[in-house]
């Protein structure tokens, strides 16, 4: 594990401090954070940094930094769920599909192309209608939206395994193939899955900030990066940016910490199975 | 193709709020009780008492005739509130598009050709913006050029052309902004590879002007990943829209279609969500048009790789 990500280089290193970090925070943020995230004092609204309170106070008065940290659970947990649902799916789709191949890969791939007509963020809207706004909501929704783009790539890796000799080999001496599957091409896999997984992190947590700053997902007053920002929009006019800048940076420095490691290990991922290959 | 994502795209908008909680008689009514002849009047005119597939078919086809229902909290019908709208969020994601083709192309096509200073700003500053999502884009914006600097409105649409440029004019580029930068990179790595071919090689060595060799030998080339991904980006641009016209109060397609969600005002959520994914599905398809006219190698029905 520390081998790989040595060898992402310095900006993989950096990327994976970030993302350790930001996984401390959503752990236990609540018991970390300085001050009480959910503790209004309306006389302190729109107060800028000052004695202990590193960045300042938000719209209603309450401490930045202590919604920052404590917001990064439901920021971090949202994304989490988006893509290990969106992986399972779309793993089990690809690797079925692969498997079985004539019929079901056909049938696979045409659904899988119909699927893609299905904006994330729209379909979130849409089951935000159907079964109100919160995070479980969004996060099924997009889970299912993104499937077919794990699918998609999977299914490629899962067809060239498929047409290995060792493939053969094991069905030959009589596995059966869920535990040819199961045993032998997913974990073959892994380092492919790993590294979509990470890239599509940084998609999950883009899309429901975006759908918890339109008022869809984590609802107010609970702490979250997307609902900050849209609650302190309005100090942006009052020339306060600070809490929804502060908010918005989080965002993005964690979306580049996981994009910069999801490229390096795909990069990697590809000249393992190059090297695979030619052995 | 075209055709199955359209009618499978319907139908989960139409059965998705058909299961939605909430009977549509008491919606009607505004929860009075009402006497059992008007209920029956009520559901013969909304074919309530007929089967799910029967109300689809009513639904799909008032739909493709222009008539999505009546939005419930406007009192007014879901098609001119459509019609009102669409020009906003047209509006918006046109200019959007228009910057991604112009800085987006421009800017990776300068990368690849200029290795050194250029590249290197190029690579940097798409690498930062590949990650800013639409509304940080939106408040920086905002707090940099409405608030500090006062070049440009933060808030609302204009009144005539020209105040309509003003006030689209920021939401436009946090709208373009990650999707101008996956275009600078794709457009950089195609141009490279194109540029690094034989037969640009043998058409430096037979004096070819560099305008005419990049023109007609390298771009030309290169124009089939630019496309395609250019037109996966400003496709998915109709979804984000909704976001930037939240944080803009522009008012287009994508935020009411929220505001509707949040309401619950199914029809206007039924009607929205099917113009927009219409409109993906239909940008998509027109991309898959253009690999057959600028690849003649490429015929209509099978996909370019």
């Amino acid at each position: 594990m520390l081998g790989v990500l040595r060898s992402t280089g310095i900006a993989g290193m950096v990327s994976a401090v970030v993302i350790a970090v930001a996984t401390v925070f959503a752990a236990f943020g609540p018991t970390i954070a300085p001050y009480n995230p959910d503790l209004p004092s309306l006389g302190l609204a729109f107060v800028g940094p000052a004695g202990g309170h590193l960045l300042g106070f938000d719209f209603e008065g309450r401490d930045v930094l202590s919604r920052l940290i404590a917001g990064a659970q439901s920021s971090m947990l949202g994304p989490l769920a988006v893509v290990v649902g969106a992986m399972a799916l779309g793993t089990v789709i690809a690797v079925v599909a692969a498997w079985r191949q004539r019929l079901t890969d056909t049938v696979v791939s045409s659904g899988l192309d119909i699927l893609f007509a299905f904006p994330g963020i729209l379909l979130a809207v849409l089951a935000a209608a159907v079964f109100g706004a919160g995070l479980t909501a969004a996060a099924v929704a997009l889970a299912i939206a993104y499937m077919p783009y794990v699918a998609r790539v999977l299914r490629g890796a899962a067809l060239k395994e498929r047409g290995q000799p060792y493939v053969a080999a094991l069905e030959v001496q009589g596995s059966s193939a869920s535990r040819i599957c199961l045993r032998h091409i997913v974990p073959n896999m892994l380092p492919l899955i790993v590294a979509q997984a990470t890239i599509m992190f940084g998609w999950a947590m883009v899309d429901l900030a975006a759908i918890s700053f339109l008022g869809l997902g984590v609802q107010p007053p609970a702490p979250n990066w997307g609902v900050m920002i849209s609650e302190n929009e309005p100090g942006i006019l009052q020339g306060y940016p600070l809490p929804a800048l502060a908010a918005g940076l989080c965002i993005v420095a964690v979306v580049i910490a996981f994009n910069v490691l999801g490229e390096r290990l795909f990069l990697q991922a590809q000249v393992q199975q190059a090297q695979a290959v030619r052995r | 193709m075209l055709l199955a994502s359209l009618l499978v795209a319907s139908f989960v908008i139409f059965a998705a709020l058909y299961l939605a909680p909430g009977n549509p008689i008491t919606a009607l009514s505004g929860g009075r009780a009402l006497p059992p002849a008007s209920l029956r009047v009520l559901e013969q005119r909304y074919h309530l008492n007929q089967p799910f597939f029967a109300q689809y078919w009513y639904w799909l086809d008032n739909a493709l005739h222009g008539n999505f229902g009546l939005s419930i909290t406007l009192q007014e019908n879901v098609s001119s509130v459509i019609a009102a709208r669409m020009w906003t969020t047209g509006g918006l994601v046109l200019y959007a598009a228009l910057i991604i083709l112009v800085v987006g192309i421009g800017s990776g096509v300068l990368a690849a050709l200029r290795p050194g200073f250029a590249d290197t700003s190029v690579l940097v500053s798409t690498a930062v913006s590949a990650a800013v999502p639409s509304f940080v884009a939106a408040i920086v914006l905002i707090a940099l050029f409405s608030v500090k600097l006062r070049w440009l409105p933060a808030l609302g649409n204009g009144t005539s052309f020209w105040s309509n440029v003003q006030h689209f004019t920021l939401p436009a580029i946090a709208l373009a902004m990650s999707s101008l930068a996956i275009v600078a990179r794709v457009t950089r790595a195609a141009v490279r590879e194109e540029a690094g071919r034989e037969h640009v090689q043998t058409a430096i060595s037979r004096g070819i002007p560099a305008r005419q060799l990049i023109r007609r030998h390298i771009l030309r080339n290169a124009a089939i990943p630019i496309t395609t991904v250019s037109g996966i980006t400003i496709a998915s641009l109709i979804a984000i829209a909704a976001v930037v016209e939240t944080a803009f109060s522009l008012n287009g397609l994508g935020a009411y279609l929220v505001q509707a969600a949040e309401s619950k005002d199914l029809a206007v959520v039924q009607g929205i969500s099917l113009v927009l994914v219409a409109a993906f599905v239909v940008i998509n398809a027109i991309v898959d048009l253009l690999y057959a006219v600028l690849d003649p190698r490429v015929t209509l029905g099978s996909r370019a790789q």
